[in-house]
């Protein structure tokens, strides 16, 4: 029993680190029309930052998790300002292959300097240790990723769905001309959104960083991963992506402990036998 | 869908003749390779994947599909020739057999899945499937693991054609990809072809004309598949091992990128761009994960700088189709 407890927290945790990414996928997508290919790379990126920012600056996770979204998010700006923006009214497919190019580029420069192994990255001391729940024993840091993770999503969703800029927003992706129109700056709102969304997979990448090692290529599967989550779920729906995300890591950690051989592969599987009953996805419209 | 063919080119009834000398000067400028001192195996090797790319391009430039999970017809056929060959020690030209009916079973079961969505979805389930029987393949015991199947023995073509002597095995090669090409080239001008473009320029408007376009675009994924397979069966006697190297997700990127810079949609596009990315990996095999840096910058120049790739600019220039 205790290791079923076990894979279903990890399974928590991969399920908050697809929350994340598959959210800034989705608002991404939403305003730019653009599928990020680059996001497991910027993902790697903001692990990295955290690394950086305590071997050669000390400064510490907390820190880490303030300013990693922040240097990717503007990296991942200057990216749409010199190259994303130029594709605008291009084919979707043409997004893609410029991201997925990025992303090539991203990791193999990483790649060069740091090989494929892992370097470490420490738990923090706060959140060092941790609880016996009596049924199980819960380390204290997997136990803050998936909490903070709920947190920052319901955050974005709230922003994205109850606020002012969060409405221009929304409406700037059903018709961005007629939002212009309104005296409302489109193009910079777009920037930001893709910094957004970016600076998510950063924070992600951070919050792995103590869990999975900082490696260059810690991206470039799981973003495959999050793609298999992102048909599944659609990306109409901000709490959707959230949902989904959730709910798949979790199946997966199942899977873990009831079907280890599968447990590559669940996630694959389960997005065929969604396409086969479902094909617009699980929240999604046609499209 | 329209940003593609942004360049679309009045047909001229020179098209024709056109594609037809080009291909007659490619044709003679590989028969004469072997007699000209050039590294055989590295033209072998540029071959299948000019099959390979040429297949995809069926896909993507004539049916506006971007497959990012071609490499699964590549590795599985190469796979199944390989233990064909080996284990079941079949001859060549059914091991072959062999190799082309794996990817044929197999695109016909992603392609009944990956089709149900359109766009940008389709690229993401084609890879995710990939994905899905790459960790198959490392898995299955047939396959090896990391390993893969090596040493596979190259025997006699119909009992004749010895394919450990460089020059037959060239030959043989050669007259796969020019029959696979040609073979292409006939689909994308038959009345099937034409529909696949109007689809790609159009869906709607295709389907209120009356035509099945899901049908149309199925037919095109198993025929894609199966030639993508043929070029992975080939590849085989070449390297003479299947790795799971030929199923990962990053052949499929080198794929589409060898058809990006060749030209998508170009009918001797892919050519070239197979030529040209598998010329580039061979001179900078020294220079390490910087070959993942290029690659990753060429496909961002490509797309914002030259969209049409070679041959789509040279045509452009000339203002012919080629």
């Amino acid at each position: 029993m205790q290791a079923l407890y076990a894979q279903l927290l990890v399974g928590l945790i991969n399920g908050s680190f697809y929350a994340l990414l598959s959210l800034g996928l989705a608002v991404i997508f939403g305003m730019l029309n653009i599928i990020n290919f680059a996001h497991g790379a910027l993902y790697m990126m903001g692990a990295f930052c955290a690394y950086f920012l305590l071997s050669l600056t000390g400064l510490n996770y907390w820190w880490a998790l303030l300013i990693a979204p922040i240097v990717v998010g503007i990296f991942g700006m200057i990216l749409e300002r010199t190259m994303l923006q130029w594709l605008s009214g291009l084919d979707h497919l043409y997004g893609l292959l410029l991201t997925f190019g990025i992303a090539l580029i991203v990791q193999g420069v990483f790649q060069n300097y740091f090989g494929s192994s892992g370097l470490p990255y420490a738990i923090p001391d706060q959140l060092k240790g941790g609880m016996n729940l009596g049924f199980m024993f819960l380390p204290i840091y997997r136990a803050w990723v998936v909490i903070f993770s709920l947190v920052v999503c319901i955050a974005t969703w709230f922003l994205i769905e109850k606020t002012r800029l969060g409405a221009y927003l929304r409406a700037a992706t059903e018709n961005p001309t007629l939002v212009r129109a309104f005296g409302i700056n489109v193009p910079r709102m777009i920037t930001l959104t893709y910094g957004l969304g970016v600076g998510l997979a950063a924070l992600a990448g951070v919050l792995s960083a103590p869990i999975n090692q900082v490696r260059p290529l810690m991206g470039a599967d799981l973003i495959i991963v999050v793609f298999a989550v992102v048909v599944i779920g659609g990306m109409g729906s901000i709490m959707g992506s959230i949902i989904t995300g959730f709910a798949l890591g979790v199946i997966e950690g199942l899977t873990k402990y009831f079907y280890p051989e599968a447990s590559n592969t669940v996630v694959f599987v389960l997005m065929v036998l969604v396409l086969l009953v479902k094909p617009t996805g699980l929240t999604g419209r046609a499209a | 869908m329209t940003a593609l063919t942004d360049d679309t080119l009045p047909v001229a009834p020179r098209a024709v003749r056109d594609e037809m000398i080009v291909f007659v000067v490619m044709a003679l400028l590989l028969i004469s390779v072997p007699f000209s001192g050039i590294y055989p195996f590295f033209v072998m090797q540029a071959l299948c994947f000019a099959l390979l790319a040429c297949a995809f391009n069926l896909l993507i430039g004539y049916g506006g599909l971007l497959s990012f999970g071609h490499a699964m017809f590549l590795g599985t056929a190469g796979y199944c020739s390989a233990h064909a060959l080996k284990v079941w020690g079949l001859p060549p030209e059914l091991g072959i057999l062999v190799g082309v009916a794996g990817a044929f079973v197999l695109s016909i079961v992603t392609g009944y899945i990956s089709i149900r969505r359109q766009g940008i979805y389709f690229s993401m389930i084609t890879l995710a499937l990939s994905q899905l029987l790459y960790f198959l393949y490392l898995q299955t015991p047939f396959t090896h693991g990391e390993d893969g199947i090596q040493g596979i023995p190259q025997g006699h073509l119909f009992g004749v054609f010895d394919l450990s002597k460089p020059t037959v095995l060239y030959y043989v090669v050669l007259g796969g990809f020019l029959g696979g090409f040609l073979l292409i080239y006939r689909i994308i001008n038959s009345p099937f072809g034409e529909v696949l473009k109007s689809i790609r320029e159009n869906e709607q408007r295709a389907i209120s004309l009356g035509y099945r376009t899901d049908q149309y675009k199925f037919l095109a994924f198993v025929l894609s598949g199966t030639l993508a397979g043929f070029a992975g069966s080939l590849k085989v006697f070449v390297a003479q091992n299947a790795s799971l190297t030929d199923v990962h997700w990053s052949m499929s990127g080198e794929v589409v990128l060898m058809t990006l810079v060749g030209g998508l949609g170009t009918i001797f596009g892919p050519v070239v761009g197979a030529f040209a990315i598998i010329a580039m990996q061979q001179y900078l095999a020294g220079f390490g994960q910087w070959v993942t840096v290029i690659q990753g910058s060429i496909f961002v120049i490509c797309v914002l700088t030259f969209r049409r790739g070679v041959v789509g600019e040279i045509a452009h220039y000339f203002r012919r189709s080629l």
